[in-house]
């Protein structure tokens, strides 16, 4: 442990304010002040960065603008992890051999509640290696000779990934060249592997080199990948090419349709919930019927004199064209009326799910219908009259 | 692969030639559009028109159907008492149709059968809002009109308990307070109606209006009501008269007496009038309204009371309140119970279908959609059957 002063009871918030902020201050040298505990090791280790031969270049002092870990550093700070991360199982009165990263999330959200809009900026305790940026280690020796060949033409890692990329291209069409040459040639369809997945983007790529690269250089470098599997390879280059692919998941396969079910008369109904701003719906929608919808025990003539919002309410029936078809009985609190119609409308297209085709729930999905609406009230700001409205300013 | 968006509301618009150029936010307004109608126009006149004009003769299978008042008659029958937005569409469409509906022909049916003898039966018509009460009470007072009747209409008795500007101290009892300006209106109206009767009923009574004036024993009505709308300040009185009489007289079987008052629930509610130091006034204190009181009394016979209770207009009742208790308070259900009530609720398909006719004959409804089946049900969800809503939704913008 760095700091004498921290206990080991502490262990836990200590380690999150360093999450908290280090994510932040990255860019900001401000944060030296804080953390106390932790100064007296880095600025050990800083010092001793500073105090190492051949380290007095002009390269250093960049560095130093950016906080920069070393390799001792960051692995304290792991065992540190490992050792908080127990503290916490116990704290929560769990096994602490088996307490996953999500168990860990859950305690912090329960220990350190935060009203906070902007996810990122809430209490996080995430292993180091996702909260301290990837830096190069030194690259040069005592001597000062670099290790790597390439390390003079200032990209190092994304040449020798071209270089290695290149090889077993090479490789490849040697291969071809070689099963033609025998006539044991095959066409082999490629495309297996490359429907839902995509290529890395360019700042995913960066992140994997910790090197930064020019958007010529990425094109450079995927039209190579492209070149290597469009030609027949073995399962080694087909590794290869599956590190720089992610998958694509497809949208509405998440989506679960709920089955019907039938209540005593044998009339088919399904339920669907649907939130908007602060109000909450619940609907249910039968099968046959003839197009009346009751809201709170109420009829929707009465319960919305406004026009706009019995139109929200038809939007779902028009669209499938099922406008007679349906009874509806809902329930809705919390909101506006503005809000408390769209809350409605979307449970009841999420209840219309279970009566329809898949396409047809397609069709509703791109429509809008069933997605939860995002936007809430923004905060007020202080030193705002409201979220973005400012004073009136005054010239003197 | 994408249903269409555009599919997501169809406003109809009305295409409006005398008056407003209309907007054109949706679809662009053909002229083409009309072409169309011509050509299913007989069927539809079957659905949507009547060519029996009487009201006696209105049964079960004109249910959903139009029927023509001709402009003189409204103008005799008809001076007050008409929903404006209906005026504005009899002024649109230079005729004045009205829709035979169940709760009118059930009271037609009662009134056709009443005994004179007995003490006259009230009616109370209720509803939620816009299921159309007022214009059912125009077709009863109508056929009361075309039976000879005498029509003792009062077209909003909310009118009387609001908005009073000149409040007098009444002449005849110090307690009380007189409108003028309310009553020499009614008063105006009243002689239109009942042109006819006001010289054959003779007054029983003599009445000093002041120093100089007085209406002798025999001479008749006419003149107490002339009295009124010449002096204004007796004009509330003169009402009182002449309500006086009228009850006094129908008993005697010279004529018969239809009292139809729309909006009743007014003469037992609370008033926004405040004297002068701002003291609330209760709606016994107006002259109007005690008179008004006596008459739905069933204390007198050779009539009927037809009255409607609505939310619209009342002062202090909550929005969704359309019952007749709700409305008329525990004061106003006393008095008035016992009474026949009389629900009127929205549109059957058939009416709907017929209202939908209506307006698409006369060239109302200039969306391309509007005749389509798809359009139809639109208009159907949006206004639930409403007849008052749904004839917003088709009003112009």
């Amino acid at each position: 442990m760095a700091a004498p002063s921290v206990s080991c009871g502490a262990a836990v918030p200590y380690r999150l304010f360093l999450a908290g902020r280090v994510s932040f201050a990255r860019e900001q040298g401000l944060w030296k002040a804080a953390a106390s505990g932790l100064q007296t090791g880095t600025r050990c280790q800083i010092l001793r960065l500073k105090h190492s031969p051949a380290v007095t270049t002009t390269k250093n002092v960049a560095a130093l603008r950016r906080e920069s870990y070393t390799v001792d550093f960051i692995k304290k700070q792991i065992e540190e992890f490992n050792i908080g991360k127990r503290h916490l199982a116990n704290m929560m009165g769990e096994d602490p051999e088996t307490f996953t990263q999500e168990d860990v999330d859950r305690a912090i959200t329960y220990l350190f509640p935060s009203g906070l809009f902007e996810k990122r900026a809430r209490p996080i305790m995430k292993h180091p290696e996702e909260i301290f940026p990837k830096q190069r280690a030194v690259q040069w020796g005592e001597d000062g000779r670099p290790f790597h060949f390439l390390f003079y033409t200032g990209k190092q890692s994304y040449y020798s990934l071209m270089h290695e990329a290149y090889g077993k291209v090479l490789h490849a069409e040697e291969r071809q060249d070689q099963l033609r040459a025998k006539g044991l040639f095959s066409e082999k369809s490629k495309s297996k592997d490359l429907i839902g997945s995509r290529w890395l983007i360019k700042e995913e790529l960066e992140e994997m080199l910790v090197e930064k690269l020019s958007d010529q250089d990425y094109a450079q470098f995927i039209r190579l990948l492209e070149r290597l599997s469009a030609l027949p390879c073995d399962a080694a280059e087909e590794e290869f090419v599956g590190r720089f692919r992610r998958t694509v998941t497809v949208q509405s396969k998440k989506h679960l349709i709920e089955p019907l079910q039938y209540d005593e008369q044998g009339m088919a109904f399904s339920t669907g919930q649907g939130k908007r701003k602060t109000a909450n719906a619940e609907a249910v929608v039968y099968g046959h019927g003839s197009g009346k919808i009751e809201i709170n025990g109420v009829d929707y003539l009465l319960y919305f004199p406004v026009t706009q919002d019995r139109e929200q309410l038809m939007f779902p029936f028009h669209f499938l064209d099922r406008l007679g078809k349906h009874d509806v009985t809902c329930t809705v609190s919390g909101g506006g009326r503005s809000s408390q119609a769209g809350a409605i409308r979307l449970a009841m297209s999420r209840a219309l799910c279970s009566f329809i085709t898949e396409d047809e729930v397609e069709w509703m999905r791109q429509a809008g219908l069933l997605t939860t609406d995002p936007r809430v009230r923004e905060r007020k700001k202080p030193g705002q009259e409201g979220a973005r409205r400012k004073f009136t300013w005054k010239k003197r | 692969m994408l249903k269409g968006m555009t599919r997501l509301v169809s406003r109809v618009h009305k295409l409006d030639p005398g008056r407003f150029s209309h907007l054109g936010t949706q679809a662009p307004q053909c002229p083409v559009a009309h072409l169309d109608n011509q050509v299913p126009t007989e069927r539809t006149r079957a659905i949507s028109r009547t060519l029996e004009n009487d009201p006696a003769k209105h049964g079960e299978q004109h249910v959903g159907q139009h029927y023509n008042i001709s402009i003189q008659e409204l103008k005799t029958v008809f001076p007050h008492g008409l929903p404006p937005r209906f005026v504005m569409q009899v002024k649109t469409f230079n005729e004045a149709c009205l829709m035979v509906r169940k709760p009118a022909l059930e009271l037609l049916h009662y009134l056709k059968n009443t005994n004179f003898a007995h003490p006259a039966v009230r009616y109370v018509l209720y509803g939620e809002k816009g299921t159309g009460k007022t214009l059912s009470l125009c077709h009863i007072i109508h056929f009361c009109a075309k039976q000879d009747w005498l029509i003792l209409h009062i077209p909003d008795a909310h009118l009387w308990v609001k908005n009073c500007r000149d409040l007098l101290q009444s002449t005849y009892n110090k307690q009380r307070f007189d409108q003028p300006l309310e009553a020499s209106i009614w008063l105006k109206n009243f002689k239109t109606a009942n042109e006819r009767f006001l010289s054959q009923i003779k007054v029983q009574d003599k009445y000093v209006w002041n120093k100089r004036e007085s209406t002798e024993k025999g001479s008749p009505l006419a003149e107490v009501v002339e009295q009124g709308i010449m002096r204004v300040r007796n004009a509330t009185d003169a009402v009182g008269i002449v309500l006086k009489e009228l009850k006094r007289q129908s008993s005697l079987g010279v004529f018969r007496l239809l009292v139809a008052v729309d909006g009743v629930n007014a003469l037992w509610g609370r008033t926004t009038l405040k004297r002068e130091d701002k003291s609330p006034i209760t709606p016994e204190e107006l002259a109007l309204i005690y008179n008004l009181r006596k008459m739905v009394k069933n204390d007198w016979q050779g009539g009927a009371i037809v009255l409607t209770v609505s939310q619209t207009g009342s002062l202090f009742k909550p929005r969704k309140a359309y019952l007749p208790q709700e409305l008329l308070g525990k004061e106003g259900f006393d008095t008035l119970d016992p009474f026949i009530p009389i629900l009127v609720s929205n549109y059957n398909p058939k009416e709907f279908e017929g209202c939908i006719q209506y307006y698409l004959e006369n060239n109302w409804l200039q969306h391309e959609k509007a005749h389509t089946e798809e359009g139809k049900k639109e208009l159907l969800f949006l206004s639930n059957r409403n007849p008052g809503l749904l004839e917003r939704l088709c009003a112009y913008l």
